[in-house]
C-alpha cells in the first residue's frame, strides 16, 4: 500500500502536463476532469496510504522511498526520495483532501473565465509542488518545492495578468518571499557544510550530536530557516505580501491560504524542530513573532472594508498563532491547528468567493448586508466557519485547536503569561473581526442584488468542509474535556509532546473556561458596536486617535509604507543613478574601439582599382624595403 | 658565344617591370592596364631566365613556362571582364567602376 506513495505528488503532475500540453484542444468538460481528477484520485490514493499506515505502521513509523538519485557526486548524493511520517502524513492528507474540494468549487466558480485550462493546469502545479515540499526526504527536493510553490503562487495570483494591479501584487508576493527564501538557501548551505548531508533526518540527527544546545551554528542554522518560514508563511516581517495576493481568484486563495503556500513554514519549523530546540533563542523568538504578528494582524483585519482582506489578515493571524504554538514547543498543537484552519479557512474564501460572484465581483463588505436570506447555504457554511474561526467553544473545531495553543502557551515550560495574554487578546480580536465580517455582510437591510446563484458544484464543497470545521475537532480533545488527543499521540511518534510545566497542568479547565468566554465576549462586543451603538463607533472612528489608529491599522501598520521608503526607494534611486552602468562602460569602450577601425578600413574602399594597385605596389616596396635592409 | 653579364639582363628586366607597374597605375584604360601587366609578367619571366642560366639551372626556364600559362589565364579572364565591364557601362575607363566603394 505504502508503495503508492510516489503517485500522490505524481498525479497532480500528470494533470498540469496534460492540460499545459493539451489544455486548448479540451473542453471545458474534460478540463474539469483532468483538474480536478488528478487532485481527487491523489487525494484517494492518500487515504489509501494512510489507511496502511495506520493499520499496519512501518518499522520506526517512518517510510522512505528513493525513486532515484538526482545528482551523483563524491560527497554529495541527493535523491529524489520520499519520506512518510505521521506529520507528512497529516499534511498530504490535508492538502489533496482540501485542494481536491478546492478544486472541485473552482470548475464551477471559473467556468466563465478566460483561460480555464491554464487555470488548472497551474492549481495542479502548485498541489503538486506542495506534495513534494511536504514529502521530501532531503531539503534539497523541499527546496524544489518551496520554490516551486512560490512560482504558483506568482502565476496564480496574477492570473487576470490584463489588470496591471494583479501583476504588481503578484510580483510583490514573489520578490518578498524571495527574502525569506535567499535566508533558508544560505542556512541549507550553512547546514551542509557543517554536517556534510542535506538528508533531513541524518541532518537531525547529526545536529544533535555535533552541536551542543544553544552554541552558535544551530542558532544561526534555526535563524535562517527562520527566514524562509516568515517568507512563506507570511510572518512579522515579511507579511505584507499576503493582503495584496488577493488580487488572485477567491479559489486560490483558499488554495494559498488553506491548503499550500503559507502553511509551509509551519510545516518547515515542525519537521526541523530538533534543529530549532538546538536553538531555544531562536524558538523563544518564533514564539514572539507569532504573538506579536497574531495581534498585529488581528488589528488590521478590524479595519478593512474588502472582505477578501479582512480573511487575509485573519490568515496572517492564524498562522501567528501556529508560530506561537511553534515557539513553545507544543509542535502537534501547531499541526493540529493547521488542519482545522484549513478547513475552515478554505471554506471562508469559498463562502466569500460565492458571495462576490453572486454580487458580481463586488468586494466591499459595507455595500453587501441581508443576504442570508438569499445566499442560505452559504450564510450557514459561513457562519458555521467563522465559528470556528473564532473559536466559539465546545461545538467547533476551531475551539479544539485554538484553545489548545493558548493553553499551551501558559502551561509550557517555553510559554509564560505574556504569550497566554498575546493569545487571549488575539482571540478576543478573532471573533470581533470575524462576526463583524458576518453581520455587515449576512445581517441587516440587503445591500445588492443578487445575480448568479451557487451550483452544486460549490455548495458541496462548502458543505463538506462546514461539517469538518464542526467534527474535526474531536480528533483531538484534551483530556480534560473528557476526550482522548487522537492526533496528537498520532503525531507523537514524529513530533515530541510539549513538555508542561508541572505546577501549572491543574488549572487547565479554568482555562479553556477563559478562552470559551473571551471569543463569545467578542462576538457579543461586536454586535454591541455594529448593532446597538452605531453612533458611538462612527464617533470613535472618527474622533482623533481613533482616526489615526484606524488609518494605521487600515494601511496594516504601515509596513507598505516603510518597506516602500526602506527597500524600493533606495532601490530604485540606485537602479535610476547607475542607468549607464560602471561596468557597461569598459564593454562600451571596446564597441567603440572596434567601430572606430571599421569606419577608417571602410574608407580605404574607394572602388578605384589603380589606387588598390598603388596600394598593393606600396606594401610591396615596404616589404622588400624591409627585407633588405633590416 | 658570349653571353650577356646578367647584371645588365637583370637592369633591363627592372626596367620592363617598373614600365609595366608605371602604366598600371597611370593608365586608366583597361586594355591598357591588361597590356602593362603582361609586360610586367615578361619582365619577371626575363629575370627567371637570365637567373636560371647564370647558375645553369634549368628551374628559370620551368618558371617561365609557368608564368606564360598563368599569363594565358590571366588574359583570358581579364578579357572576359574587360567585356562585361564594356557591357555594362560602355567605356573602358576603370575609374567609372566605383560602384564597390566602402
Amino acid at each position: 500500500m505504502l508503495e503508492c506513495l510516489w503517485l500522490i505528488p505524481a498525479l497532480p503532475f500528470a494533470g498540469f502536463l496534460v492540460l499545459s500540453l493539451a489544455g486548448r484542444r479540451l473542453s471545458h468538460r474534460a478540463i474539469a476532469l483532468v483538474g480536478a481528477g488528478s487532485i481527487g484520485l491523489s487525494a484517494a490514493v492518500a487515504g489509501m496510504v494512510a489507511l496502511g499506515f495506520i493499520a499496519a505502521p512501518p518499522r520506526g513509523h517512518a517510510f522512505t522511498q528513493t525513486l532515484w538519485i538526482w545528482l551523483d557526486t563524491a560527497q554529495f548524493r541527493p535523491a529524489v526520495a520520499f519520506y512518510l511520517d505521521p506529520l507528512s502524513l497529516v499534511m498530504i492528507l490535508v492538502v489533496t483532501f482540501v485542494g481536491f474540494l478546492i478544486h472541485l468549487y473552482s470548475t464551477e466558480f471559473m467556468i466563465r473565465e478566460e483561460g480555464y485550462s491554464r487555470f488548472f493546469a497551474y492549481m495542479n502545479l502548485f498541489i503538486g509542488f506542495m506534495l513534494t515540499l511536504v514529502l521530501a526526504d532531503n531539503f534539497l527536493l523541499l527546496y524544489m518545492g518551496w520554490e516551486g510553490v512560490g512560482l504558483c503562487s506568482y502565476l496564480l495570483i496574477g492570473f487576470w495578468y490584463e489588470e496591471p494591479q494583479n501583476g504588481y501584487a503578484a510580483r510583490k508576493a514573489f520578490i518578498v518571499t524571495r527574502f525569506g527564501d535567499t535566508a533558508m538557501a544560505v542556512g541549507l548551505f550553512l547546514i551542509f557544510t557543517h554536517l556534510g548531508t542535506l538528508q533531513i533526518q541524518d541532518t537531525m540527527l547529526r545536529a544533535r550530536e555535533l552541536w551542543p544546545a544553544g552554541s552558535t551554528l544551530p542558532t544561526v542554522a534555526a535563524l535562517l530557516l527562520l527566514g524562509g518560514a516568515v517568507g512563506k508563511s507570511a510572518q512579522l516581517p515579511l507579511q505584507t505580501w499576503l493582503p495584496d495576493a488577493m488580487a488572485g481568484p477567491s479559489p486560490v486563495s483558499a488554495l494559498i491560504h488553506a491548503a499550500t503556500m503559507v502553511t509551509a513554514g509551519v510545516y518547515l519549523i515542525a519537521r526541523n524542530h530538533v534543529l530549532f530546540s538546538l536553538a531555544p533563542a531562536v524558538l523563544t523568538l518564533v514564539a514572539v513573532v507569532g504573538a506579536v504578528t497574531l495581534l498585529l494582524a488581528g488589528f488590521s483585519a478590524l479595519t478593512q472594508h474588502d472582505i477578501k482582506r479582512v480573511l487575509a489578515y485573519s490568515t496572517i493571524s492564524q498562522i501567528g498563532y501556529m508560530f506561537l504554538a511553534l515557539g513553545v514547543g507544543a509542535w502537534s498543537a501547531a499541526i493540529f491547528h493547521f488542519m482545522i484552519h484549513a478547513f475552515f479557512k478554505a471554506l471562508l474564501f469559498l463562502g466569500a468567493g460565492a458571495i462576490i460572484l453572486a454580487l458580481d465581483y463586488e468586494h466591499n463588505m459595507f455595500k453587501m448586508g441581508g443576504l442570508r436570506r438569499q445566499l442560505p447555504v452559504t450564510f450557514w457554511t459561513f457562519l458555521i466557519a467563522s465559528g470556528a474561526l473564532s473559536a466559539v467553544p465546545l461545538v467547533t473545531a476551531g475551539f479544539y485547536s485554538k484553545d489548545l495553543i493558548i493553553w499551551q502557551a501558559y502551561a509550557s515550560t517555553r510559554g509564560g503569561m505574556w504569550l497566554w495574554a498575546a493569545g487571549i487578546a488575539g482571540a478576543l480580536l478573532t471573533s470581533m473581526y470575524t462576526f463583524r465580517m458576518v453581520i455587515l455582510t449576512f445581517f441587516g437591510p440587503p445591500g445588492m442584488e443578487v445575480s448568479r446563484r451557487p451550483g452544486w458544484r460549490m455548495t458541496l464543497p462548502m458543505a463538506v468542509l462546514a461539517v469538518l470545521s464542526l467534527t474535526a475537532g474531536f480528533l483531538d480533545v484534551p483530556r480534560s474535556l473528557g476526550g482522548i488527543p487522537v492526533l496528537s499521540n498520532f503525531l507523537k511518534r514524529a513530533l515530541p509532546a510539549a513538555i508542561s510545566a508541572g505546577v501549572r497542568v491543574g488549572r487547565e479547565g479554568l482555562f479553556e473556561a477563559i478562552s470559551g468566554t473571551v471569543s463569545l465576549v467578542g462576538i457579543l462586543l461586536i454586535y454591541l458596536f455594529i448593532r446597538r451603538i452605531p453612533r458611538f463607533t462612527e464617533k470613535l472612528v472618527h474622533s482623533g486617535a481613533g482616526a489615526f489608529l484606524h488609518r494605521l491599522w487600515f494601511a496594516g501598520w504601515g509596513f507598505d509604507l516603510l518597506y516602500d521608503r526602506i527597500v524600493v526607494h533606495p532601490y530604485v534611486w540606485l537602479a535610476r543613478i547607475n542607468r549607464n552602468d560602471v561596468i557597461d562602460r569598459f564593454y562600451r569602450w571596446i564597441a567603440w574601439i572596434n567601430r572606430l577601425a571599421s569606419c577608417g578600413l571602410s574608407r580605404t574602399q574607394t572602388g578605384r582599382i589603380r589606387s588598390y594597385a598603388l596600394g598593393i605596389t606600396l606594401g610591396a616596396v615596404i616589404i622588400l624595403g624591409l627585407v633588405v635592409f633590416l | 658565344m658570349t653571353s650577356t653579364p646578367l647584371a645588365q639582363v637583370l637592369m633591363l628586366a627592372g626596367l620592363l617591370f617598373s614600365l609595366g607597374l608605371v602604366g598600371v597605375l597611370v593608365r586608366r584604360n583597361i586594355m591598357f592596364m591588361l597590356l602593362s601587366i603582361e609586360i610586367m609578367l615578361n619582365a619577371a619571366g626575363l629575370a627567371f631566365v637570365a637567373a636560371g642560366s647564370r647558375w645553369g639551372s634549368p628551374d628559370g626556364q620551368v618558371m617561365f613556362l609557368f608564368i606564360i600559362t598563368m599569363a594565358a589565364a590571366e588574359v583570358s579572364v581579364g578579357l572576359a571582364l574587360v567585356i562585361q565591364l564594356y557591357h555594362r557601362l560602355k567605356t573602358l575607363d576603370t575609374d567609372a567602376a566605383r560602384t564597390l566603394r566602402g
